[in-house]
């Protein structure tokens, strides 16, 4: 018997009141429960038995049969309970039998049976009655249900139950709310049911005391949920303070001209409680003015002299004084008016113990959120200083190492990215896709990079702003080759599903798995790189051909073969890059143009030459954006300017980057 | 001895660890004819590059002229005007322009930019590049495209821009190397009477052309001064032998 | 008695024979032109016509810089720009007015100054949401001082930054990417609609010139063909003076051996600030003419391709010639607009098909490279073969 084991806590965190009535309830659903003790209760019998009571529809009758309903706890009975509020039940005067009516022509009803649904007979409209609750009854039964949907045996319809609660909850759920987190089951949703207890609590609780608790323990919680009903209860007026009562919960003393409230809303407050006129505004007086045009003249002023807001003042004064307008005079202002009045902030809440609390909270909340998302602008900022890396790695190994600047770099990026576009269009699987697609990418650029520096380069090594305007016209014909190749729309890169998503650390600080991915790849580039120059036989060729060619060829090494590499390699990289930045960002023969001129802030500003330098680069730039950019957030435009306005001011400081090499080695 | 027209006192320098001149001292009278030698990497280069502000030393002083004048803080371009001219190893005249425009840019004329840009030939300049020209073996290529011209000619023609800035100290980057016997002996010639007004230093690897200088010599090694003197007294200090021979 | 211009033109005849071949061109346009000839020249062409001559006088601007004194500078569009904006402000603010002044003239009361300046505001600004006159509009209604700044904006910011990349001893490839960076800076923060210069809306309506309503555009275009060939000629003339005078053999010496000329005691940086401040100025008057021929002006046309154009245009045409700077703008820019203006006929051979607007880019860049790689003295170095061969 389920109606009188949930009794008795019901009650205990009700109030007085309430605890009556459900006593009084206990009592009267035992008594025909008991006396039928042996024959299961059904639907129908419920309903046969209490069909006078539901037409009548009392708040003091309906109780025990709503509970008998819902212990019933089958979903016929629940619909009934629906059908009941929403006033969708009729009865047959005949016989009092309770029905769903449809209308049908000729103000006839077709009836169905409660329980089936099965169709029982057509009746004319005078024979039935619709049942009508009244809404204290309704609420009853409202209460009724969400208390059997929070107790369903289904999960589904229990989170069902607490989210439809968590958009229109009023006081009466809070206590069935309460009873169901005792028996919740599931811990997850249980969670969630204590949260929204709590902002229930927060607007409906009955003390200020359990109010302000729930506040306070709601400060924990970053959620903009939160906020939101931290700040309901916070919702304030500014009104005049003569107009509000001395019980009234003033928040604070506003003055005319604070910030969201200017003189003009002081103004108009004063209006509204007719302690002010309007002041005619230009527009009106100049209005008015036309609207007293006579024969050229307005007044004794001809017209073609008003031209000026100082002779139209005065033939607006001369109105007044015939009384034919408003009264307005050259030093009225609302400025001295509303000084003479004193504004108050009133919150909508009257308790001023939970009004407080929650501005405490919310305060607390602000803090912990300004922290969050300082910390979420840091893996912000070490994200794209790791998209730069990736970006200005290949550079920094072309133009540091070989002092040769390429300008197609980032159409090298780009030819990457249209590398994994085309293999996704052969290989669906995109974790496959992508797999296959780096190394295919850094061959192609790698290729596309030796045929550059065998055909190109090799002739300009003596030339270098020859080869930077050279490999720019590479750069042109490159990018308006993908166009005709790839359109200019943007192409997809579509990353595998483990990459979806993104971390969540808490509400504010969140980051997607493929810029940690991103983040991984630099890191991993940057390890084998320093390994590959530092500790192979390749690095010791590359930097000896670096620090001295002719030396270099004399002891075996060919110089030219390493220029080959080196460069083959710095593009490949470009390739490696161009997916996962791909994937990050659109696919467009654009993309590289994008990045190019970073690329090339990040080498310089690093310092040229070493890898190292490449990092601190990269992060110096990334940082400096993010950074920029939170300060102004609504205007990334800004900050990139201001971003490189900075750089080249920091180029005044380190001509030659942060990691700067010194000496004749540096060279000129 | 005369009063010091420059005057280096302990300076220091080091690229990544690696000192390059290492605590030295050194002056050169007005006038003054000097030949430096020195192994590879004794610090001549730098040194030389410290004196026309290219360098800047971590420690020590430079003191220019009868004002004391620190050169430190002045910038390369300054530090020409005050009168240090300064040839370099390679040839380096500027090759796209004439024999004639080369001395013209170096003749010792006011070098703001708006005295250059109303610049209006005169027969004074004229005459003095035709003077300078002579002096220097090149009169007859006054209009010869100076890329044109065999690199001693090249050679030459830098000492000719520096005779034309009128320096009061001329600092010479190996000014024999590459040359013919004959033209080592022209050069020679040139620097000497250069010498005869003006402060001069060489830089030199070759013995016999600084024995056929026939002034003072000081030896550089691993950025100090190991020996100074005559050709002849320094070539029989221990030490000298020592680097020069021990490895 | 020789004056010093007598002998200027004695000594160099190229300047005789530009000046001729420009007036000779500017003839044939004027009589060709709908205006007051023949009419067989279209307004449009006069126009592109009268761009392609500013074009050339940026390139005039660009070959001093680079050609001459070494400096490749990737923001002289920018320049270019930036007086197009100053000219610009005059001709919006001004043609505003006058429309302003026109349409409130039939009101009941007659306008007073402030609600003139609110219309204005209203029509100039309404498309980025302000109706505000932003404080740089100040002396928009004065020509005279939007000219002054036509020069001094450009050149202030040329100075500035001439200044702080000089001063660091900032050379080659490096200042070519920082002067880059310098553009891109300027053209991101014109596309900010509170830029207060209309974000990326640009200024539009340029053609119009303000009090000339009743004057046709065939007309116009025409003087506007005038002035920029006028500039085009003051500005080889200034180059010749530069570049054939001592600050042209200072300013070589810098290009081929920076070093060199600062142990000859010259201060580099000085000259280097001198004429890249010239040649800033030299781009902005191009532009400043430019502009109210094209009619629009956004931010985009700032951006760092622009630039690089710029530099293509130089390198095909021939660097550390004048003319050859002349030459290559006029060639590129006017291929540039019949290639992607469709007027050159597509290929059509069997599965080949070549479209011309869209392959133009291609053959662009794969030219410039072959032009870098075996012609590095452009089509200039055609006239020094050719002036061998007569020499023999």
């Amino acid at each position: 018997m389920k109606g009188r084991v949930l009794c008795p806590f019901i009650c205990l965190e009700t109030n007085v009141i309430s605890r009556l009535f459900f006593l009084l309830a206990c009592l009267v659903i035992a008594l025909p429960t008991q006396a039928q003790e042996g024959a299961a209760p059904s639907l129908k019998s419920i309903i046969a038995q209490n069909a006078p009571d539901i037409i009548k529809g009392s708040v003091r009758t309906a109780p025990p049969i709503i509970e008998a309903l819902v212990d019933l706890d089958e979903p016929e009975a629940l619909r009934f309970l629906s059908l009941w509020q929403e006033k969708s039940l009729w009865y047959r005067k005949a016989d009092d039998q309770i029905f769903i009516a449809e209308e049908r022509e000729d103000r006839t009803y077709e009836l169905f049976d409660i329980a089936t649904l099965a169709p029982v007979e057509t009746l004319p409209k005078k024979q039935i009655k619709q049942i009508k609750p009244n809404s204290g009854l309704r609420a009853l039964i409202d209460e009724a249900l969400v208390i059997s949907r929070l107790k369903n045996d289904d999960i589904a319809v229990r989170q069902e139950a607490v989210s439809s609660l968590s958009r229109l909850a009023n006081e009466q759920h809070l206590a069935p709310l309460r009873a169901a987190i005792e028996v919740e089951p599931n811990q997850d949703l249980k969670a969630e049911m204590e949260r929204l207890e709590r902002f229930m609590t927060i607007q409906f609780g009955t003390s200020s005391e359990e109010r302000v608790e729930a506040i306070q323990k709601a400060s924990e919680d970053l959620s903009i949920e939160t906020r939101a009903n931290l700040n309901r209860i916070i919702s304030s007026n500014i009104a005049l303070r003569e107009s509000v009562g001395d019980d009234a919960n003033i928040a604070r003393q506003v003055m005319p001209g604070e910030e969201d409230f200017s003189i003009e809303d002081a103004y108009q407050l004063l209006i509204n409680n007719d302690l002010a006129e309007p002041i005619p505004t230009a527009s009106e007086r100049t209005q008015i003015l036309i609207d007293n045009i006579g024969e050229g003249k307005v007044g004794q002023f001809t017209i073609h002299n008003l031209d000026t807001q100082k002779n139209r003042d005065a033939a607006y004064l001369a109105l007044v004084a015939e009384g034919k307008a408003p009264f307005w005079s050259p030093g009225l202002s609302a400025d001295i008016l509303v000084e003479q009045f004193e504004f108050v902030e009133v919150y909508d809440e009257a308790n001023a113990q939970v009004t407080a609390a929650a501005e405490a909270a919310l305060k607390e909340i602000e803090t912990r959120v300004a922290m969050s998302e300082f910390m979420d602008v840091l893996l912000d900022a070490i994200s794209l200083a790791s998209i730069y890396f990736l970006a200005a790695i290949g550079l920094a190994i072309t133009f540091g190492v070989m002092r040769v600047i390429n300008m197609a770099h980032g159409e090298f990026i780009m030819m990457g990215a249209y590398t994994g576009f085309v293999v996704q269009q052969f290989i669906t699987n995109y974790t496959l896709s992508i797999i296959i697609a780096i190394p295919l990418a850094f061959a192609v650029t790698f290729l596309a990079g030796v045929a550059l520096e065998r055909l190109v380069i090799r002739h300009l090594y003596h030339r270098p702003l020859e080869t930077l305007l050279a490999t720019f016209g590479i750069s042109i014909a490159l990018q308006q080759l993908a166009k005709n190749i790839f359109g200019t729309q943007a192409r997809p890169l579509t990353a595998p599903e483990w990459l979806d998503g993104a971390l969540v650390i808490n509400d504010v600080i969140s980051i997607s798995w493929i810029r940690i991915a991103i983040f991984g790849l630099s890191i991993l580039f940057f390890v084998v790189l320093l390994f590959v120059l530092n500790k192979t036989r390749f690095g010791l060729e590359t930097r000896a051909v670096t620090q001295n060619r002719q030396m270099a060829a004399s002891m075996g090494i060919n110089p030219n073969f390493i220029n080959m590499l080196t460069f083959g390699l710095g593009s490949g990289i470009a390739g490696i890059a161009g997916v996962a930045i791909g994937l990050y960002a659109k696919v467009t023969s654009e993309m590289g143009s994008d990045y190019i001129v970073q690329s090339f802030m990040t080498v310089v500003v690093g310092g040229v030459g070493n890898i190292f330098g490449t990092l601190a680069g990269a992060v110096m730039i990334g940082f400096l954006q993010k950074g920029i950019e939170w300060f102004n957030p609504a205007n990334t435009l800004a900050a990139q300017t201001y971003m490189i306005i900075f750089i080249i001011i920091f180029i005044q400081f380190r001509p030659r980057g942060i990691i700067a090499l010194k000496g004749r080695a540096a060279g000129d | 001895m005369n009063e010091a027209l420059l005057e280096v006192r302990d300076i220091s320098v080091s690229f990544d660890g690696f000192k390059a001149i290492n605590a030295l001292s050194f002056s050169i009278a007005e006038g003054e004819l000097r030949a430096i030698i020195g192994p590879n990497g004794a610090g001549k280069t730098t040194f030389m590059d410290i004196v026309t502000g290219k360098t800047k030393p971590d420690a020590g002083e430079v003191i220019w002229g009868e004002k004391n004048v620190s050169l430190l803080k002045r910038q390369e371009s300054q530090i020409a005007r005050l009168g240090v001219g300064r040839k370099f190893q390679k040839p380096t005249v500027f090759e796209e322009q004439t024999v004639y425009e080369n001395l013209l840019m170096a003749l010792d004329n006011d070098r703001s930019p708006f005295a250059v840009l109303f610049y209006r030939h005169n027969e004074n300049d004229n005459q003095r590049i035709a003077a300078l020209a002579e002096e220097i073996g090149l009169q007859d290529h006054l209009e010869k495209r100076s890329g044109d011209l065999s690199h001693g000619q090249k050679q030459w023609l830098e000492i000719g821009m520096l005779l034309a800035q009128e320096p009061r100290l001329l600092l010479v980057d190996e000014p024999a190397a590459g040359m013919t016997l004959e033209e080592r002996q022209k050069t020679v010639d040139l620097l000497r009477r250069a010498a005869q007004t003006r402060a001069v230093v060489v830089v030199e690897h070759d013995m016999d052309f600084v024995r056929n200088l026939d002034c003072r010599v000081t030896v550089l090694h691993e950025g100090s001064v190991l020996a100074e003197g005559s050709l002849d007294h320094v070539t029989e200090n221990q030490d000298v032998i020592g680097v020069y021979l021990g490895r | 008695m020789q004056g010093p211009l007598t002998q200027f033109l004695m000594k160099n005849p190229s300047v005789l024979i530009f000046l001729g071949l420009l007036s000779a061109f500017t003839m044939f346009a004027a009589i060709g032109s709908e205006a007051f000839g023949i009419g067989f020249i279209s307004t449009s062409m006069i126009k592109t016509l009268g761009k392609t001559l500013c074009f050339c006088l940026i390139a005039i601007a660009m070959d001093l810089v680079w050609g001459y004194c070494g400096i490749l500078s990737l923001g002289h569009f920018a320049f270019f720009g930036l007086g197009g904006y100053m000219i610009g402000m005059w001709l919006m603010y001004e043609r505003t007015r006058l429309i302003v002044e026109n349409s409130m003239a039939n009101a009941a009361l007659p306008p007073t100054p402030e609600e003139i300046q609110e219309a204005i505001g209203t029509q100039i600004f309404g498309v980025v949401g302000g109706a505000e006159i932003p404080v740089i509009w100040s002396f928009a209604h004065s020509l005279p001082i939007q000219l002054a700044f036509v020069v001094l904006v450009p050149g202030l910011l040329a100075l500035i930054f001439g200044w702080l990349a000089f001063r660091s001893r900032v050379t080659g490839v490096y200042l070519s990417i920082l002067t880059q960076a310098m553009t891109l800076a300027l053209a991101l923060y014109l596309f900010q609609n509170d830029s207060g210069l209309r974000g990326n809306n640009g200024l539009s309506g340029l053609q119009n010139i303000p009090g000339l309503d009743h004057v046709p555009q065939s007309h116009i275009s025409l003087y506007f063909l005038l002035a920029s060939a006028f500039a085009l000629g003051l500005g080889f003339v200034i180059a010749k003076l530069i570049v054939e005078n001592k600050m042209g053999n200072v300013i070589m010496g810098i290009r081929d051996n920076e070093a060199r000329v600062r142990f000859l005691g010259y201060h580099v940086e000085t000259y280097k600030l001198f004429i890249f401040t010239l040649t800033a100025i030299m781009a902005a008057i191009a532009g400043a003419i430019y502009y109210p021929q094209a009619g629009i002006i956004n931010p985009a046309e700032i951006a760092p391709i622009a630039s690089i154009y710029l530099a293509v245009w130089v390198a095909i045409g021939g660097r550390g010639r004048i003319y050859g700077a002349v030459i290559g703008a006029a060639l590129v820019s006017m291929l540039s607009s019949l290639f992607t203006g469709g007027q050159i006929p597509n290929i059509e051979w069997g599965p080949i098909n070549i479209v011309w607007v869209d392959w133009w880019l291609v053959l662009l860049g794969v030219s410039f490279v072959a032009v870098t790689l075996y012609a590095p003295k452009g089509i200039g170095g055609l006239f020094d073969i050719i002036k061998l061969e007569r020499n023999k």
